[in-house]
Order: structure tokens, then C-alpha cells, then sequence
């Protein structure tokens, strides 16, 4: 069990909570494999005999529409699109992470607030002003930044994607270019240079993004499982054992349940 | 980002504020016509009126997925647009702007829902400083029956409901209405803000009012050199 602690003011009843479970965070610009890295974690957390809650950016129910809808059109202003992802943050924080975190999930969660942060102050946002905002997010357990050396590395994966540059992505919202390559690579960079700025400040473990799929995987892998097993044995108390055996058998009955739907 | 108060435009902002039922859009609406008539170029900008957030804020009273922090950042985006849209350019392009309820009204409700008082203010920290502010007050019992008496049935928010204070919205809204005018008269001094006492006749407080509005107009037309 952990404390919650936020970087701010709490919300409103979240003060004084204790959770069991842990919040590990996936940070990194676009196309670094975020969403890759996520999908391998969970199947091997799940496997583990973990409950894992995955979220991200505008998935919130209350707010997840509006900002799609809205980014479709030409008239979003940069405050209003600042205040509707704090929004749909808040309402993810509040009605899926939070109570995940107390029923013992492993909450993975695509970008966090970091993102958020970068993407205002690159769009001129007076940097105390958001951070002030997200003063409400909850201090994750752990916070992996998937880093890549240049913008122009991304590129490659851009293309390989088959969506090609999105408008938001290239920050043509920015008018930093004549076209999207351009805008692109200008944005990305500014967008990477307040990610190395945020990394001592927030405490980011950085991962070489640039190396394959799979090395990454691994180096999250085993940092991951140092988070979660580090726990096990803080609760090893001696008046705790017979709990921890019990719970340790239904894991691994789970875990056989998992391997038996995935193998037959 | 340029943040409350630094704003420097040649228009001019004028807001209404006040519990419900205390008559402030009535006030707003003479003021707009008046000042029509009188020549000048007017924008009129109301609460909860960005189409870009409308849907969504629609969508979660009618499901109630509303917390207190939510219902904030929400109506905050709101503002956001309503300021981005529609009070800096006319601000900009030398016009009045009538404002029907403003960051006041986030401040009052937000806090009264448990929101931190410091958290809320940063958030509309981008908001322009009106040239005035009115806060109509009228005592609770006066606000209560004007909005009772006119309406069919009080909604869910508008009650105050999703507190649990009470489970009769009649109640819930007197609790609810209480607490909001106490915010309200905090706010008077920390924002200086314009107070009408709005238990005497319609005309008497559009007159002073107007009054008030035309001493800035003229000192701002002073100013310009015209």
C-alpha cells in the first residue's frame, strides 16, 4: 500500500487515500512505439497474473468525443484545447485510474500529463499556469520516457505507419513550416527539447527508444517487474504470510487459467 | 501567455454576476439595447455558450458523469472558447462586450463544490479583467422564489444536487444558493467588484447602471482623444 501524493492541490475527496496497485506511465513523442511497448507490457503483466487498466489520451467518456470532434474542425484555439485535455485527464483520474489503483490494478497509461505539459508550453502556455492545472495528477509509481535522438528518426515510422503526417502531429496549428515535413520535424524537435527539460524534473527513467522493438520491450520489462516485486516484499511481513501464500497460489491459478485460453 | 489584469485593449468589458433569479441578464439585456441605441459597437457573450464544448457539457449533465473537478475543467474550456472567440477580438477591434456571467461564477460554484479556492483562480488566470464587474445581490430568500416560482422543475446541477446535501432539490438549491452568495461576498473585495443591490425597481438599478458604464465610456473616449 502507498499513499497517494499529488503534485499539487488534491482533488476534492482524493486527500488522504492509500492504493495497492501501481501507476506506470509510458511517455514519448509521436510514433517513439508507445502504444507497441504498452500492448507487449500488459499481455506479460496479464500473463504474470496481474489485472492491468490501459488508458490514454481523450479516452475519458466525458470528454473523449468533444475533443475529436473538435480537433476536426479549424476553430480550436490552443487555452480551449489546453482545458479540454485537462478535462478528459481529470475525468480518466478520477472514474477509471484512481479506482483502479485501489482495487490493486497495474494501471498503464499512454502519455500522462507530461505530454500534455510539453504540448502547451510549446504552444506559448506560461509553463506554471498548465503545471499549476495538472497540480491534480496523482505522482505515478513510475514514469518511462521513450526516448529518441531527433526528430527526424521518427520519420521512417511516420511513413512506415501508412497514416502519414497528421495536422496536430505536425503541429500545423504552429505555422512553424512550409509544409508538413517541415512543420513536422521543427515541432517534434521543440516537443523533445521540453521532454529532456521535464526529465529531471518529474524524475523520467529514459529508455533508448531507438533501439528495436524488442530490446525495448525487454528493458521494460524487467524495470517494471523491479517496481511490482519490490512491493511483494515490503508486505512480507511475518503476520502476512499465510495471506501472501494464498494470494500467491491465485496467481498462478490465474495465470494457468491465461496460458490455457491463449495456448488451446 | 498574457494572464488577468495584463490584458491592454482599446474595447471595453462589462460582466454581470449574481446568484440565480437576482435579475442580472435582465440588467444586461437593457444595458445592450441602450447601448445599441446609443451608436456603439456591442458584442454580447454568454455563459456556457461554446459550440465547440456545448455537446460535451450537455451530454454529461444529462448522464450526470460530472465530479467537481470535472464540471470545473469543463466549464473553464467553455470560457476558454468564449475568450479565444468572442471576447478578444471585439476587445481588439475597439468594441463593448457584455459578458453574462464570468470567472466569477466559476470561482463561486467550483469552491462551493470543494474545489481548492487557489486551483480555480489559476485555472482562469488567461481570463481579460473586466472594466467593470456587477454583482447584483439580492438575499436568498428573494433570488429562491423569483427562480421557484418561474420554472417548472430545478435540474440536477442547478440544484446542487450531485452534493448530497439534500434530497429534495428545493433544499438542496436553497443550501446550494446560500453557500454560492457567501462566495460571493468574499469576492467582493478580492476583485472589486461593482455591487448593485438588487431588491429595488428594475429602472433605478439600470439607471445606475448606465451611470456607471457611461463615466467609463467617456473617460476611455478621453483617453483616445476623442
Amino acid at each position: 500500500m502507498r499513499k497517494m501524493s499529488f503534485y499539487g492541490t488534491a482533488l476534492p475527496g482524493l486527500e488522504a487515500e492509500s492504493y495497492s496497485g501501481k501507476l506506470i506511465v509510458i511517455e514519448g513523442t509521436d510514433g517513439v512505439g508507445r502504444s507497441t511497448q504498452i500492448s507487449i507490457l500488459r499481455a506479460w503483466l496479464e500473463a504474470r497474473g496481474h489485472a492491468v487498466l490501459d488508458t490514454g489520451m481523450t479516452r475519458s467518456v466525458l470528454a473523449g468525443r468533444g475533443i475529436k470532434e473538435a480537433k476536426q474542425g479549424h476553430t480550436l484555439g490552443r487555452l480551449t484545447m489546453q482545458l479540454y485535455y485537462a478535462t478528459d485527464f481529470a475525468d480518466r483520474l478520477e472514474n477509471e485510474m484512481v479506482p483502479a489503483l485501489r482495487a490493486g490494478f497495474i494501471v498503464l497509461t499512454d502519455r500522462y500529463i507530461y505530454s500534455a505539459i510539453a504540448r502547451a508550453v510549446v504552444r506559448g502556455a506560461a509553463p506554471d499556469w498548465i503545471r499549476a492545472i495538472y497540480g491534480i495528477a496523482l505522482v505515478p509509481d513510475a514514469v518511462f520516457y521513450l526516448r529518441i535522438r531527433s526528430a527526424q528518426e521518427l520519420v521512417p515510422r511516420v511513413l512506415a505507419s501508412g497514416r502519414g503526417f497528421d495536422y496536430w502531429e505536425s503541429g500545423m496549428d504552429l505555422h512553424l513550416g512550409e509544409d508538413f515535413y517541415d512543420s513536422f520535424i521543427e515541432y517534434q524537435t521543440r516537443l523533445l527539447q521540453e521532454f529532456d527539460r521535464m526529465s529531471g524534473e518529474y524524475g523520467f527513467r529514459v529508455v533508448d527508444a531507438s533501439r528495436p522493438i524488442r530490446r525495448v520491450a525487454a528493458d521494460l520489462r524487467r524495470a517494471v517487474a523491479r517496481i511490482i516485486d519490490d512491493e511483494g516484499r515490503a508486505v512480507a511481513q511475518p503476520e502476512l504470510i499465510a495471506e501472501g501464500v494464498s494470494a500467491a497460489s491465485e496467481a498462478e491459478e490465474t495465470l494457468s487459467r491465461v496460458e490455457g485460453s491463449a495456448y488451446h | 501567455m498574457i494572464s488577468y489584469g495584463q490584458h491592454q485593449f482599446p474595447g471595453q468589458l462589462f460582466v454581470v454576476e449574481g446568484t440565480d433569479g437576482s435579475g442580472k441578464s435582465t440588467q444586461l439585456a437593457l444595458l445592450y439595447q441602450w447601448l445599441k441605441s446609443e451608436g456603439y459597437p456591442v458584442f454580447f457573450s454568454e455563459w456556457n455558450s461554446s459550440v465547440l464544448v456545448k455537446d460535451t457539457t450537455r451530454r454529461a449533465k444529462k448522464r450526470r458523469l460530472f465530479t467537481p473537478a470535472t464540471f470545473s475543467l469543463l466549464h473553464a474550456t467553455d470560457f476558454a472558447d468564449r475568450t479565444e472567440r468572442d471576447i478578444i477580438p471585439p476587445l481588439k477591434a475597439g468594441a463593448i462586450v457584455l459578458a453574462d456571467r464570468y470567472i466569477y461564477t466559476a470561482f463561486a460554484r467550483d469552491v462551493v463544490r470543494g474545489c481548492d479556492r487557489a486551483w480555480v483562480r489559476e485555472i482562469y488566470r488567461f481570463a481579460v479583467k473586466p472594466t467593470v464587474a456587477f454583482f447584483f445581490r439580492a438575499p436568498l430568500d428573494v433570488a429562491i422564489d423569483r427562480i421557484i416560482s418561474g420554472r417548472p422543475a430545478l435540474k440536477y446541477y442547478e440544484a446542487g444536487m450531485d452534493m448530497g446535501w439534500s434530497d429534495e432539490p428545493e433544499e438542496s438549491f436553497k443550501i446550494f444558493q446560500g453557500k454560492i452568495l457567501e462566495e460571493y461576498d468574499r469576492m467582493v473585495g478580492e476583485f472589486n467588484l461593482t455591487v448593485i443591490d438588487a431588491t429595488r425597481s428594475i429602472e433605478q438599478q439600470q439607471r445606475e447602471m448606465r451611470a456607471i458604464v457611461s463615466r467609463h465610456l467617456r473617460q476611455r473616449a478621453r483617453g483616445m482623444g476623442i
